[in-house]
C-alpha cells in the first residue's frame, strides 16, 4: 500500500506540453479519479506513474520512494488498460499467473492465488479459455483479476469501462468500487465520463490542458467549482456561464444584483458583499437553479426543447446570443420554439467567477 | 402481368447475364493466354517429358519409357546428393536469414528520428538484382582483390573453389539477399502486436528480455512460421547466385549442385530433358507440400487475431 505523489511533474512531446507542472497526492488507500476531456493529459499522468513514459521535470514517488528512474517492472504497480491488453496466446489462468511468475513466486502459491482471484471476480469457469474466446465483459474481469492477483502498492486504471455496454458498465463500476474498498489499495482511475467520476472517486482531480484544475470530493467540485472550466465540464449539461457586470446601486440600495444581457441576476447578501470588489464577472448558474416564470428577471427566446422523460431541457438564447439551459420537470408547460419567455434565477444557485482568470470568487 | 410479358423479361435478363459473362471472359483472356503459354503449357509439357528417355547421344530421337526412369532418377546418387546439398543449403540459409531479419526488425521497430532511412536500407536487398549482388559478392570473395586477402587471409583453394567453403559462401550471399524480405515480414509481424500488451507485460514485472521471449515471440509465431515457409521456398529456388558465383566449370560444382541448379545443368549441359523433367516434378512436389503447410499456418494466424 502506498501513496502516489506528483511534484512539479511536466511532460512534453516536442513542443506540446502534455502535463504541465502537476502537483498532486493520491493518499494511501484512496480512489482518486482523473477526469477530463480527451487529450487533456490524464492518461499521460497515469502512464508516467506506470513508468511507460519518462517525465521531463519534477518527481513522482510511490509509497515514499522516488521512481523517476525505476523501470515499470520494479514499480510494484498494476495497470488495467482500456483495451485490457490481455496476452492473446495465454489462457485466462496463465494471463492472471503472468505477473506472479515474473516475481518468482513458487508454483503452489501461484496456483492458489490465481484460483482465489478468479473465484473472487467470478471467472473461475473461464480458466482454460483464451482471451479471443471471451466477451468484452469477461475480458475486463480477467484484466481486473490480473491486476489484483499481485497485491501491488497501487492500481492504475485507464478508462477500464469505456469498452463495455451501458448496463455492464454500471454493474462493473459498482464491482470495482467494492473491490477497491475491500482491498484498500491506492487507485488512480482515469476517465472522461463524469458519472463514473462522481460515483466512484473518493476525490476527483479535474484535468485540462495538462493542468490540474481542481482536486476535491466529487460533490464539492460540483457544488463549488474552482473555475469556469470545472463549472462547464461537470454536470450534464454544464453550468450556464454569462458575462455579467455589477448593477447600478443607489446609496440606499439593498442587495446588489448583476446586469446581464436580457435582464438581471439577483445575488444573496453574502455574494453581493464580495461582488462589490470587482466590476465584471462571469456569472454561473446551473440549469436546475433556473425556472421559467412570468415574473423572472431574465428575458430569453427559446431555441430548442429537449425532452428527456422525467425532465426537459429548455435551451434559450439571451439577446447577446449567449445560450442558457433551463432544466424543468416534464409535467410543466413546455414552451414552443421561438417563444419569448422570462427566466427566474435562484440567488442561492449563483456562482461568481473572475471575468479574466475564470477563477471562482468565494462568497465566504 | 401477361405471361408473355414475364417470359420476354426473363429472356432479356438471361441475355444480359450472358453478355456480362462474355465480357468477363474477354477481359480475362489476355492474362490467361500469357499464363497459358509461359506457365500452364510448360507445366503440363514437363509431365510428358518425364515419360520420355533422352538418347545417350544428342540428335537421336527420345523414346517413351513411361514411369520407368522416374525411380531410376530419384534413386540415382546424383539426385540424392543434390537433395542432400539442397537441404544443407536450406539449413544454412533459412534460420540465419530469418534471425538476421528479425534482429534488424526489432532494432528498427522504435520511434526514433531518421529510423525510416534504416528501414529503407534494411529492406533494400529485396529490390537488388541477383546478378548485381552476385557480382559484388564475387569481387568480395575474389582470392586476389577480395575481402579475405585484404584481411591477410589467403585460403587455398580459394573460397569459391573450395569443396568445403563454396556452399557456405553461396549461403552467405543468399542470406544477405533474403534479409530484405525477412526484415519486411518480421516488421509487419511486429507491427501487428498490440503496443498495450507489451506495456502490460512490462508493468506486470517482465524484463525486456522476458517480454521479448514470453510475449513478442509467441505473438510473432504465425509470422515466424510464415517466414520459415517463404525462406525455405526461397532457398530451394536459389539459382542465380550459384550460377554466377560458382558455375558449371568450377571445381566445387559438385558440392553446390542444389536441385534447381542440377535441373538446369542436366538440361543445358547434359542435354537430358527426361531426367531434368523428373527432377523438376520432384522439386515441384516438395514446394507444393511447403505451400500447403503455409496455408495451414495462415489459418492459424487468423485465429490469433482478436
Amino acid at each position: 500500500m502506498g501513496e502516489i505523489v506528483f511534484s512539479g511533474v511536466t511532460k512534453r512531446y516536442g513542443n506540446t506540453v502534455a502535463v504541465d507542472h502537476v502537483t498532486l497526492t493520491v493518499f494511501d488507500g484512496e480512489l482518486l479519479v482523473l477526469l477530463g476531456p480527451s487529450g487533456c493529459g490524464k492518461t499521460t499522468l497515469l502512464r508516467l506513474v506506470a513508468g511507460l513514459e519518462d517525465l521531463d521535470e519534477g518527481e513522482i514517488s510511490i509509497g515514499g520512494k522516488i521512481v523517476n528512474d525505476v523501470e515499470p517492472k520494479d514499480r510494484d504497480i498494476a495497470m488495467v488498460f482500456q483495451s485490457y491488453a490481455l496476452y492473446p496466446h495465454l489462457t485466462v489462468a496463465k494471463n492472471i499467473e503472468f505477473p506472479l511468475r515474473q516475481r518468482g513466486i513458487p508454483h503452489d502459491e501461484r496456483q492458489r492465488r490465481v484460483q482465489d482471484v478468479m473465484s473472487r471476480v467470478g471467472i473461475a469457469e473461464l480458466a482454460g479459455r483464451k482471451p479471443g474466446q471471451l466477451s468484452g465483459g469477461q475480458r475486463q474481469r480477467v484484466a481486473l483479476a490480473r491486476a489484483i492477483v499481485r497485491d501491488p502498492q497501487a492500481f492504475l486504471m485507464d478508462e477500464p469501462l469505456s469498452n463495455l455496454d451501458a448496463a455492464l458498465r454500471v454493474q462493473t463500476r459498482a464491482d470495482i468500487v467494492s473491490l477497491q474498498q475491500r482491498l484498500e489499495t491506492t487507485t488512480l482511475y482515469v476517465t472522461h465520463d463524469q458519472v463514473e467520476a462522481m460515483t466512484m472517486g473518493h476525490r476527483i482531480a479535474v484535468v485540462n490542458h495538462g493542468e490540474i484544475q481542481q482536486v476535491s470530493p466529487p460533490q464539492d467540485a460540483y457544488d463549488r467549482p474552482a473555475n469556469t472550466f470545472v463549472a462547464g465540464f461537470l454536470g450534464s449539461p454544464g453550468m450556464n456561464l454569462l458575462p455579467a457586470a455589477l448593477g447600478e446601486q443607489g446609496p440606499d440600495a439593498g442587495v446588489p444584483s448583476l446586469v446581464v444581457s436580457g435582464g438581471t441576476i439577483p445575488l444573496t447578501p453574502e455574494l453581493g458583499a464580495v461582488a462589490r470588489t470587482a466590476a465584471r464577472f462571469k456569472a454561473g448558474v446551473r440549469p436546475e437553479s433556473l425556472s421559467v416564470d412570468p415574473d423572472g428577471s431574465l428575458e430569453a427566446s427559446v431555441v430548442i426543447v429537449e425532452a428527456l422523460g422525467a425532465e426537459a431541457l429548455v435551451i434559450c438564447e439571451l439577446p447577446d446570443h449567449t445560450q442558457v439551459v433551463v432544466r424543468q420537470d416534464a409535467d410543466r408547460h413546455r414552451p414552443g420554439i421561438g417563444e419569448t419567455l422570462r427566466i427566474r434565477v435562484d440567488p442561492v444557485g449563483v456562482h461568481l467567477f473572475d471575468a479574466e482568470t475564470g477563477l471562482r470568487i468565494e462568497d465566504r | 402481368m401477361a405471361p408473355a410479358e414475364v417470359g420476354s423479361r426473363r429472356v432479356a435478363r438471361r441475355s444480359r447475364r450472358l453478355r456480362e459473362a462474355g465480357l468477363g471472359y474477354l477481359l480475362v483472356l489476355p492474362a490467361l493466354s500469357v499464363f497459358g503459354v509461359f506457365v500452364f503449357y510448360p507445366f503440363f509439357r514437363n509431365f510428358k517429358l518425364a515419360l520420355y528417355q533422352s538418347p545417350p547421344y544428342p540428335g537421336l530421337p527420345s523414346h517413351y519409357v513411361g514411369l520407368h526412369q522416374v525411380g531410376q532418377v530419384l534413386t540415382s546418387s546424383n539426385f540424392l546428393q543434390s537433395l542432400v546439398t539442397t537441404f544443407l543449403f536450406v539449413v544454412l540459409v533459412v534460420p540465419a536469414g530469418l534471425l538476421v531479419g528479425l534482429f534488424l526488425a526489432v532494432v528498427a521497430h522504435r520511434k526514433l528520428r531518421g529510423i525510416a532511412a534504416y528501414r529503407v536500407i534494411f529492406s533494400s536487398t529485396v529490390v537488388t538484382s541477383v546478378a548485381v549482388s552476385a557480382l559484388v559478392f564475387y569481387s568480395l570473395m575474389n582470392p586476389v582483390v577480395g575481402l579475405l586477402p585484404w584481411l591477410g587471409i589467403s585460403p587455398h583453394p580459394p573460397v569459391l573453389e573450395s569443396t568445403t567453403w563454396a556452399l557456405p559462401a553461396v549461403a552467405i550471399m543468399a542470406v544477405w539477399q533474403f534479409i530484405g524480405l525477412s526484415f519486411i515480414i518480421m516488421s509487419a509481424g511486429l507491427q501487428s502486436i498490440s503496443e498495450e500488451v507489451l506495456e502490460a507485460a512490462r508493468v506486470d514485472g517482465a524484463s525486456n528480455w522476458t517480454v521479448f521471449w514470453r510475449v513478442t515471440v509467441p505473438l510473432l509465431s504465425p509470422t515466424l512460421f510464415f517466414g520459415v515457409v517463404v525462406a525455405t521456398i526461397y532457398a530451394f529456388q536459389t539459382f542465380g547466385q550459384i550460377d554466377i558465383l560458382i558455375g558449371y566449370q568450377n571445381a566445387a560444382y559438385e558440392h553446390v549442385n542444389v536441385l534447381v541448379y542440377n535441373i538446369y545443368t542436366t538440361l543445358v549441359y547434359g542435354e537430358n530433358s527426361g531426367r531434368a523433367a523428373v527432377m523438376s516434378i520432384a522439386l515441384f512436389l516438395i514446394t507444393l507440400v511447403l505451400t500447403l503447410l503455409q496455408l495451414r499456418f495462415i489459418e492459424r494466424r487468423v485465429q490469433y487475431a482478436r
